[in-house]
């Protein structure tokens, strides 16, 4: 039983890990990123990159991916997204105009492959991301054996939850994220930045999918539709949890994770699928705001 | 005098005859190209596999083409994009055929596409080449199959896990559609009468990725072996799960008809090494000709480290297999092709193919492949020779009891 736990745990973290940067742009910003899982996959790019390039080891493409994500993210927020704040639709579609531009970039290596330069990591093809040894095979821990990679997303699912938290209730910059959460039209009025506000959130939202980028790149292999799947299971985990709310979303991916791996366990994967699908609708039906909203003033 | 005016006459002659050679030679080369399409992914997200076979055929033409060409006139590829959707597929099939004219068309990947497009190369007397190893079940007169069916790819598999690896219980694992589904039958039937059984069959989704139940329902189920029909990505979240739940490949291998050496190296070789895959061709058999065609394609790709793998040696032999057929019957269309290719023999990279005179099928040799450490196979089990491809091997179809033959199916002996 503890290993069905287990793995509904590690299921939890990886929406949550996606669903995190989401619950920020979306539930906070009222931005419709088509383009997030594009930026998970720049992310898992980054792990491929800095392994050919820089030799460096897997770590090290955490704060890398989270850096180039997050500068990525900043520049789709200023030449995009900053242009259609209040219309939701429109941005749904700019940003998914922006996540096809992304994938046929990384498939046509920016363009070189018509001057018939290869690099080496781009292009259209799988690649292979060196998992550390230690990340491979299992654990023991208290006599349980627990499946390392699937530890180590959980934990650096619990760090930056918790990074996110302190930035969220715990910073001036934080405070005046929530402000204009609520109200941005008040929060500016009362001297808010709300430009510049909305820019650092949308580039640590989008750092936080380059992180979840690198975590998938040793989970699956990586191409240029890594994340396109991905996306929509963070709107799930969003709309579920409820618009701006942290604590929602963490709540919601752990309850679908869960469910998902009981269901699973019990018949199959995707018996277990169509059940989540039917609990979201259900939710949608019975609680549009979601599971764990406020009232917005 | 004269004789030196002979002599000059000699030279002006010679000197004009050599300013003529190149006319001549240009002439040749001038005759109008034979068209043929290459219809494969090149966006989308079968892109991954389809381009690289695209230029396999590339390739072939190109050498095709710096030796002469075919029937003395230069070969043309016409590229179009299947877009990794079978209504493209379709569309495009129209276009190349139907517009271009085009009467032979190298293309497609999956059965979705293929099933799409087969009614266009029937309806209009075109010729399909396919080269991917699928699960059989077709007796079309319109395409040329150079890759494996069921037969060659299961038929000496299942009794040597069975035989030589001493393996009793199998569990089945596959995508969820028409391939694995029919290579589960196939292998059903083998299983029992290797005197083993199944404890499973089970399904993911296409470009399911999430491994963590379906493995620990493999770690549970007492099965001494896997046998994995799981195609495309999944491939890679399936054998590295399978690693991180710490089954050991030495205990439980698993044995797989779809992984090749380009999910290997995505994977990495530590998480494949021990387990098995059955294809007629791999990377690293020796034979004279594939060493000097890995390098070639390697060249021709631009990426020294690019992996060469089965379908793409089909993709690639098969076009050399149509210049062969169209220079016997001397005659561009299906009827030719289908005429002059019958028995028709070619020195592949990875050994001699034939095409079978009954059902247009590709004789090829069975071969199981153990991964190493170095992402390369090495091969434990080979068939002496290349063996008869058996499209409908899964309900009952031996060499003296043929349900495709010359004629096409023979419906009155397939019982369903």
């Amino acid at each position: 039983m503890i290993d069905v736990f287990f793995i509904g745990l590690s299921l939890s973290s990886i929406l949550l890990l996606v669903a995190l940067g989401l619950a920020i742009t979306y539930g906070a910003m009222g931005v419709i990123n088509m383009a997030h899982g594009e930026i998970v996959m720049a992310g898992a790019y980054v792990a491929v990159l800095s392994g050919i390039w820089l030799k460096t080891s897997f770590y090290v493409a955490l704060p890398l991916a989270f850096l180039a994500a997050a500068a990525l993210g900043w520049i789709i927020e200023r030449l995009v997204v900053s242009r259609l704040y209040g219309r939701l639709l429109d941005t749904l579609l700019a940003t998914w105009g922006v996540s096809m531009l992304i994938q046929q970039a990384i498939r046509l290596e920016f363009g070189l492959t018509f001057l018939g330069i290869h690099i080496a990591g781009l292009g259209s093809g799988l690649q292979n991301v060196a998992v550390p040894p230690e990340l491979q095979g299992v654990v023991n821990i208290a006599g349980l054996e627990l499946n390392a990679y699937r530890g180590f997303i959980v934990l650096v699912t619990v760090v930056l939850t918790a990074l996110t938290w302190f930035i969220m209730y715990r910073t001036s910059l934080g405070m005046k994220v929530r402000a204009i959460i609520r109200n941005p039209k008040m929060a500016a009025a009362c001297g808010i930045d709300v430009r510049k506000v909305n820019a650092l959130t949308f580039a640590y939202g989008s750092g936080l999918a380059g992180v979840a980028g690198v975590m998938m790149s040793g989970f699956k292999g990586v191409s240029p539709d890594l994340g396109s799947s991905m996306v929509v299971d963070g709107f799930m985990v969003v709309v579920t949890g409820g618009l701006g709310s942290l604590i929602g979303t963490i709540m919601a991916s752990g309850l679908l994770g869960e469910t998902n791996a009981l269901v699973a366990v019990a018949t199959n994967d995707i018996l277990a699928r169509a059940v989540i699908f039917a609990a979201v609708i259900l939710v949608i039906v019975l609680k549009p705001e979601g599971l764990f909203s406020f009232k917005r003033r | 005098m004269n004789v030196s005016r002979r002599h000059l006459l000699k030279a002006a002659a010679l000197g004009s005859a050599s300013l003529a050679a190149p006319h001549i030679v240009g002439r040749a080369f001038a005759a109008e190209p034979i068209k043929v399409g290459a219809l494969y992914s090149q966006t989308g997200n079968l892109a991954v596999a389809e381009k690289l076979l695209a230029n396999g055929v590339s390739m072939a033409v190109a050498e095709i083409n710096a030796t002469g060409g075919v029937l003395g006139r230069p070969v043309e590829v016409v590229v179009e994009d299947g877009a990794s959707d079978p209504k493209t597929f379709s569309e495009k099939a129209s276009k190349l055929i139907v517009k271009d004219k085009i009467m032979t068309v190298f293309g497609c990947h999956t059965s979705a596409s293929r099933k799409a497009v087969l009614p266009i190369f029937e309806k209009r007397g075109a010729m399909l080449f396919y080269q991917t190893h699928y699960e059989g079940f077709e007796c079309s007169r319109n395409v040329i199959y150079s890759g494996a069916v069921p037969n060659h790819q299961l038929g000496n598999y299942i009794p040597w896990i069975v035989k030589t690896l001493g393996k009793k219980k199998f569990f089945i694992v596959g995508s969820n559609y028409i391939y694995p589904r029919e290579m589960a039958k196939v292998s059903k039937k083998l299983i029992e009468a290797a005197g083993a059984q199944w404890v499973a069959d089970e399904y993911l989704e296409l470009g399911h990725s999430e491994w963590a139940v379906m493995v620990k329902k493999i770690k549970e189920s007492a099965a001494d072996v896997v046998l994995s029909n799981v195609v495309g990505d999944s491939i890679i979240a399936f054998y590295r799960e399978f690693k991180n739940q710490g089954i050991s490949q030495a205990d439980i291998p698993i044995c797989a008809t779809v992984t090749s050496e380009i999910e290997i190296a995505a994977m990495g070789a530590d998480y494949a090494a021990g387990s098995y895959t059955s294809f007629p061709y791999f990377m690293s058999l020796d034979m004279p000709g594939n060493k000097s065609f890995i390098e070639r394609f390697r060249k021709f790709v631009n990426d020294p480290k690019q992996v060469t793998y089965h379908s793409l040696e089909a993709a690639y032999f098969q076009v050399f297999l149509w210049k062969q057929a169209v220079e016997k019957s001397k005659d561009l269309g299906a009827e030719g092709i289908r005429t002059g290719i019958a028995g028709q023999s070619y020195e592949a990279p990875g050994g001699k193919v034939t095409i079978d005179a009954d059902n247009l099928h590709c004789w090829l040799t069975p071969r199981i492949g153990q991964w190493q450490a170095d992402g390369q196979s090495k091969v434990v089990d080979a068939y002496p020779h290349p063996i008869k491809p058996l499209p409908y091997f899964a309900y009952g179809e031996t060499e003296s009891n043929l349900f495709c033959t010359s004629k096409g199916l023979d419906t009155a002996k397939l019982k369903i």
